[in-house]
């Protein structure tokens, strides 16, 4: 009898696509996009693009700009990829700012006049300070390239660090005797043969020569440039993504009305009336917008009343955003819904879709994490472009003409989505 | 010179297939002002098909209809036409009147003329006092009302009825057949699909019998009879079930045919040979439990056309 019923359960299951989609494609195509995004294929986190910008140019500062840029951990770059032909302009502090205000760079490294006069800590508070412009949306990177910029100094100029610090000794310590000074000075002079022999590649196995010297020896002074004045910088972040998720399950069900009506032949009363496909399909494809536009604005205010979303200050880039995403939404809403024969077909249908456009393009996990090429893959999303827009508003407050390549690609995603239902839903037309 | 007018609905030669399965096999039937034309048929008939084509959801592979002398699908016969649907079309969580507010608009209706068009079906469906209930709470016959009211807020001149008393109670059915016989009197045209023979008996001016696509006999119920029967009348007799077979060879000697477990003779003369019949009975020790006797009526057209009953 157990058996029997058992039995039934797999003859059901084998019959619905849809469940069995949900039972073996979902979670496959879940488990590959995380595995993608946090295995990052066995190299650990992405290098972190970063923009040297070198005010000092003296021998030391040359010194660190060539290790950071030989730093694995790194991709680092005094100039921005120049045009096919053009030369590369240099980055200054005004454009490698820009450039981590629009997100082309993580964290952009200014080292100031003066730097090479006394690069370390050591001489206290009057001392030039690099300085660190980074997006407080990723405050990992920040931290990252501090690190790695103690790293690159220790291995490309031990020799200046230890006479610095030897100096700091000599004063603070009442002085050293000639003995003393004479065995530092040829340490540092060991130290800089050192460094002309091996250039700047990593030391690995040579851990012992850089002991003495390892610890925060740069100072630097890291300022936010991108939500600096942020009081919760994430939320619009997450409002954008999440709304956009569930903006899709909603278009997706307002959609699927259209089968509804199918299935219980007012679709056939209404097809016989003077409404034609064409126009049913299109107050549909509003409806489903407005139903997405009143979403979204819902959570944008809750998003600005509990969590500082700032909503009101960019109320024209949030309308465009808005209006592109749902337009975009309702549009795949109604291709999903007319590629479909019953509701729960659909159901299956918008689970795989939704869930997996989510995680690709963002709503999940923040873009920028992701290992570079899924970055790439997640551009075939609308999340990403419509996440990516409202991150542009809220985030780098950039202006809204900006932000025409979001709306573009919405928009035409919109169009073509509603040209295939369209184009679908001729079978309900006549048989 | 006075024009001749062009009929509400004529349909010639219509041919549809499905694959290799042939749904309709050129029927050939016109539908007269003021009257109501039933289309008489078992499932699978070609009823549906045939109905569906004239409102323009199922394109012919041949043949052509004509409304009030336009082709289907033109704004003027949709603005002429009524369909309602064997299914109950309509949205189970807007209420009635809500129900009826949409489909007036997509009839293009609006404003007061909506209002009162709205009104007026809401009391022709005897659901006024309903109309702020959701169709989902309403009753299965106030359903069928509420869907045939639905079909008509834009007064259409020709209404297409598809099975309307389906899954209805005989209350219920008693009173949908007194709101056809109201667009009797208001003198639209309508075709009332059903297998139900007493349906097309009460109702309908003229029948259409159809039966594996084709219409297959056409006129008013007397006509019908007269065609398939002359002056002939019908005799029943009935069997225990058991019985019956062994009867079979007594019974088909004196030319009756079996339906279940009773005969039935055609009789021209009923007093002479009905009591012959009985006579050879007695003679023959044949026990009979009832017998009935009746004039012909549809479904003994249908029966004596196809050799089958309606709603086998």
């Amino acid at each position: 009898m157990i058996l029997s019923i058992v039995r039934t359960g797999f003859l059901n299951l084998r019959r619905d696509r849809g469940a069995l989609m949900l039972s073996f494609v979902v979670p496959i195509a879940f488990f590959s996009i995380f595995a993608g995004i946090f295995g990052s294929r066995g190299g650990g986190l992405n290098p972190v693009s970063v923009a040297v910008v070198d005010e000092d140019r003296s021998e030391v500062s040359q010194r660190l700009v060539k290790a950071l840029e030989d730093e694995s951990g790194l991709r680092a770059a005094a100039a921005p990829e120049a045009a096919k032909g053009a030369a590369p302009v240099p980055y200054d502090s005004r454009s490698a700012e820009a450039a981590v205000h629009a997100g082309d760079v993580s964290v952009a490294v200014v080292i100031p006049k003066g730097f090479g006069n006394s690069p370390t800590g050591f001489s206290g508070p009057g001392g030039a300070r690099l300085r660190l412009l980074t997006d407080s949306s990723d405050p990992v990177a920040a931290q990252v390239v501090f690190g790695l910029i103690q790293k690159a100094a220790i291995q490309s100029m031990p020799d200046l660090l230890t006479s610095e610090e030897m100096r700091m000794l000599d004063r603070l310590s009442g002085g050293l005797t000639p003995g003393q000074r004479a065995r530092i000075d040829s340490t540092v002079v060991r130290l800089r043969e050192y460094v002309a022999r091996r250039g700047t590649r990593p030391i690995a196995g040579t851990k012992s020569e850089i002991e003495p010297l390892s610890g925060g020896l740069i100072s630097a002074e890291i300022r936010d440039v991108v939500g600096e004045n942020k009081k919760n910088p994430l939320v619009a972040f997450y409002a954008a993504g999440i709304g956009v998720m569930f903006l899709l399950f909603s278009a997706s069900a307002a959609g699927g009305a259209i089968l509804d009506e199918s299935e219980s032949g007012t679709l056939d009363r209404i097809l016989s009336s003077r409404v034609t496909m064409t126009n049913l399909l299109l107050g549909k494809w509003v409806y489903a917008a407005l139903l997405g536009f009143t979403q979204l604005t819902v959570m944008f205010l809750w998003g600005a009343f509990a969590f500082q979303v700032e909503l009101f200050k960019h109320l024209d880039g949030f309308l465009i955003m808005a209006t592109a995403t749902v337009l975009a939404s309702s549009g795949l809403g109604l291709l999903l819904a007319t590629s479909c024969k019953t509701r729960a077909q659909l159901g299956a249908l918008t689970t795989l879709v939704v869930l997996v456009m989510s995680a690709l393009g963002g709503s999940m996990v923040p873009r920028f994490i992701m290992p570079e090429a899924l970055q790439k893959v997640g551009l075939v999303t609308f999340n990403a472009w419509a996440i990516d827009g409202f991150t542009k508003v809220f985030w780098r407050e950039e202006p809204v003409s900006h932000l025409w390549p979001q709306v573009l690609v919405l928009v035409g995603a919109a169009a073509l989505f509603f040209a295939i239902a369209r184009r679908l839903a001729r079978r309900w037309e006549v048989a | 010179m006075l024009r001749p007018m062009n009929p509400p609905l004529r349909i010639e030669s219509l041919v549809k297939s499905y694959g290799s399965r042939s749904a309709l096999s050129g029927v050939s039937l016109e539908v007269k002002e003021g009257e109501i034309l039933g289309l008489l048929g078992p499932n699978g008939a070609g009823k549906t098909t045939l109905i569906r084509c004239v409102v323009g959801r199922v394109v012919p592979n041949s043949g052509s209809i004509s409304i009030f002398g336009e082709g289907v699908g033109s704004p003027s016969t949709r603005a002429r036409t009524g369909y309602i649907p064997q299914e109950i079309a309509l949205y189970p969580r807007l209420t009635a009147g809500e129900n009826l507010d949409v489909f007036g608009r997509y009839a293009g209706l609006g404003g007061e003329a909506l209002a009162a068009s709205a009104q007026s079906c809401l009391t022709w469906a005897g659901l006024a006092e309903r109309a702020k209930e959701p169709v989902m709470k309403l009753s299965g016959g106030m359903k069928r009302r509420l869907n045939m009211a639905a079909g008509l807020l834009h007064k259409p001149r020709l209404i297409l009825l598809d099975e309307p008393t389906t899954g209805v109670d005989p209350q219920s059915r008693q009173r949908i057949y007194a709101m056809v016989e109201q667009l009797r009197q208001d003198g639209v045209s309508v075709i009332y699909t059903t297998h139900y023979m007493e349906e097309a008996e009460r109702l309908c001016d003229r029948v259409a019998i159809i039966d594996n696509g084709k219409i297959i006999a056409l006129g008013t119920q007397a006509e019908l009879v007269r065609q398939s029967f002359g002056t002939q009348c019908e005799l029943w007799l009935h069997f225990d079930g058991e019985a019956a077979p062994t009867h079979a060879a007594w019974a088909s000697a004196r030319g009756g045919t079996r339906n279940g477990s009773s005969f039935r003779f055609t009789v021209t003369d009923p007093a002479a040979e009905i009591a012959e019949i009985l006579e050879s009975a007695r003679a023959e020790s044949v026990l009979i439990r009832d017998l009935s006797f009746r004039a012909p009526n549809l479904e003994s057209v249908f029966l004596h056309l196809t050799g089958r009953a309606l709603r086998e």
